[in-house]
């Protein structure tokens, strides 16, 4: 191609950089599953897929060592159901409050608050779960206070503001025509928000559940201080639990060879978890858009 | 008058006893949500202030002083770097995205969905990443340097997405204005289109400072925990964020650890403040 003069050539090759860093984070996505699968499915393949995922025992130093991270699975699993159970129900009512009945004046100060509680630094949260919450569970409900059900208030508490934030949007992009007809059919405005517009705005609700479930999912330092951390099956909410992320964090610091693989291969699940709630997440957004 | 409301809204709410029970609900969840809020701001506040000593601000950290002076150093280098690295790959990706790339191009949806995908990933995976990445493959070591990739990766969607905002509500008069006086499209994105939208991707940035200053989990086994001033970017430096979950991980310096809660948060809190001020500026534009 011959160019006219020297700033055609300038145009066309800044367009070439843009496009280049454009690709960045797709390169950035690739390598990371590379790096994550290249690293973490050989050691899977040694320990055995099935003794991987399904094996109850994880006792990386005994002899012989077991790579069971089942315990660990489950943990996540009832954390995060709890979490989900805390966040959803508590930011669902205040998402409808800011999103139909608030008045205005009083939507200026209580969005900013949201907003707070979503900016406070993950390990700050924890540190609050260890110091007030821990010892809350324990003098209230019994057990050493570091436990599922405290893990699942704490991280049900870090999620609010994502479930809010997107649950809000959702039912405020609900047509006004909606609520407008459900009164004119002689509903109350609570029962015309709960039966009519709150059903509309499901998808993005949704939407924001998954993405709560996400955050909730990838969590580890706050749940690191909370959670208790042993690396046996669950039993009970008010017993310790550990989540795939703590299990990564605790011990990668002094884990070698196989263990250390096994440890690698426990992110290749969380990420593999991740992927699967971001594709959900993905799908029901591109819904609410047509 | 006011009593006539009241009696009216307590016959209205006696016919519609489920009505008044999912009002009270919405109100009560929204001030469960409040009161956690200003439970947690005021509770860590109240006990960390009192004992915000210089010797928390020592030059030299030891395990008696615990001083957080070295951590605060470490995040100042750690998020100058990514941003560095970050803002000018975040805008001219945006500006890729926005200004160059045509209608339906495939490209632009590929590069949306990664990017999508990049900002759900929890950041111990950036942790592990970085650490098998830069750490090991590229033998940078633990090291602040290692850090700074791992957390651009991070914000990178992050400035991306608020750029490319910024730069759609720009409106194309401006684009239109400046190619009817012969500027070629280069100039009219340096020149016009950029400088208009300065607050929103302003906002971005500092959005950006912010989940750096609070991140924990991807700097741990990147960056590592060393509580000294750093010796040059090779070498390994805990950040504010890390500093804070070693204090309260270990559990021996409970107070001093209130006391960095207080720095750490209040930090953040006005860094995020800032950046919600900034981006209201566009709404009104």
């Amino acid at each position: 191609m011959i160019f006219k003069n020297k700033s055609q050539i300038r145009e066309r090759l800044m367009e070439g950089v843009f496009l280049v860093a454009a690709l960045a984070s797709v390169a950035a996505v690739f390598l990371i599953c590379i790096f994550l699968f290249a690293n973490g499915i050989p050691g899977m393949a040694k320990i055995g897929f099935g003794n991987f995922i399904f094996g109850r025992i994880w006792a990386p130093t005994d002899v012989p060592p077991s790579y069971g991270i089942f315990p660990m699975i489950l943990g996540s699993l009832y954390v995060t159901a709890g979490a989900v159970l805390v966040g959803v129900s508590v930011g669902l009512f205040t998402a409808v409050f800011l999103a139909r009945f608030c008045p205005a004046k009083l939507h200026k100060v209580l969005k900013p608050a949201v907003d707070v509680l979503a900016g406070v630094p993950s390990v700050v949260y924890g540190f609050f779960g260890l110091v007030v919450m821990v010892p809350f569970v324990r003098e209230n409900f019994g057990g050493s206070g570091t436990s599922i059900l405290t893990a699942s208030l704490l991280l049900g508490i870090m999620i609010l503001p994502t479930i809010i934030g997107v649950a809000e949007s959702a039912i405020r992009a609900v047509p006004e025509t909606y609520y407008e007809g459900a009164l004119a059919l002689g509903a109350t405005p609570e029962r015309s928000v709960f039966s009519v517009v709150l059903p509309a705005a499901t998808s993005g609700v949704m939407a924001g559940v998954i993405l709560g479930i996400g955050r909730a999912v990838g969590e580890t330092m706050a749940v690191i201080l909370v959670a208790g951390n042993q690396a046996r099956m669950p039993n009970g909410i008010l017993g310790g639990v550990r989540t795939l992320t703590a299990n990564i964090v605790l011990e990668m610091g002094y884990a070698a060879d196989l263990h250390r693989e096994a440890l690698i291969a426990t992110g290749v699940v969380l990420f593999t978890f991740i992927l699967i709630i971001n594709l959900c997440f993905s799908i029901l957004k591109r819904r609410r858009i047509g | 008058m006011i009593i006539d409301k009241v009696k009216k809204l307590c016959a209205y709410y006696r016919r519609h006893p489920m009505s008044l029970a999912l009002r009270a609900l919405t109100v009560l969840a929204t001030a469960l949500t409040m009161l956690t809020m200003v439970f947690l701001i005021t509770y860590v506040l109240v006990k960390g202030v009192p004992y915000l000593k210089p010797e928390l601000f020592a030059l030299h950290y030891t395990s008696e002083n615990v001083s957080m002076l070295p951590s605060i150093a470490n995040t100042l280098i750690l998020v100058a770097g990514a941003l560095l690295l970050a803002v000018p790959l975040g805008i001219f990706s945006a500006i890729y995205l926005v200004e160059y790339a045509s209608r339906g191009n495939r490209l632009v949806g590929i590069v949306r969905i990664t990017a999508e995908t990049l900002s759900g990933i929890p950041s111990i995976v950036f942790g592990l990443f970085g650490m098998l990445c830069f750490v090991t493959f590229f033998h940078f070591g633990y090291s602040l340097l290692a850090g700074i990739f791992t957390v651009t990766l991070m914000i990178l969607p992050l400035i991306m997405r608020t750029t490319e905002e910024a730069l759609k509500a720009v409106p194309d008069m401006y684009r239109e204005g400046s190619f009817g006086l012969g500027a070629g499209k280069l100039r009219t994105v340096f020149r016009i289109v950029l400088p208009s939208a300065v607050p929103g991707i302003l906002a971005g940035i500092i959005l950006a400072i912010g989940r750096v200053v609070g991140e924990t989990a991807a700097l741990v086994y990147t960056a590592g925990t060393v509580a000294e001033f750093p010796r040059s970017i090779l070498s390994s430096g805990r950040t504010l964020s890390v500093h804070m979950f070693e204090l309260s991980h270990e559990g021996l310096h409970t107070d001093q650890a209130y006391a960095t809660a207080v720095v750490l948060l209040v930090v953040v809190l006005i860094i995020n403040a800032l950046s919600a001020k900034l981006a209201s500026k566009i709404v009104k534009m």
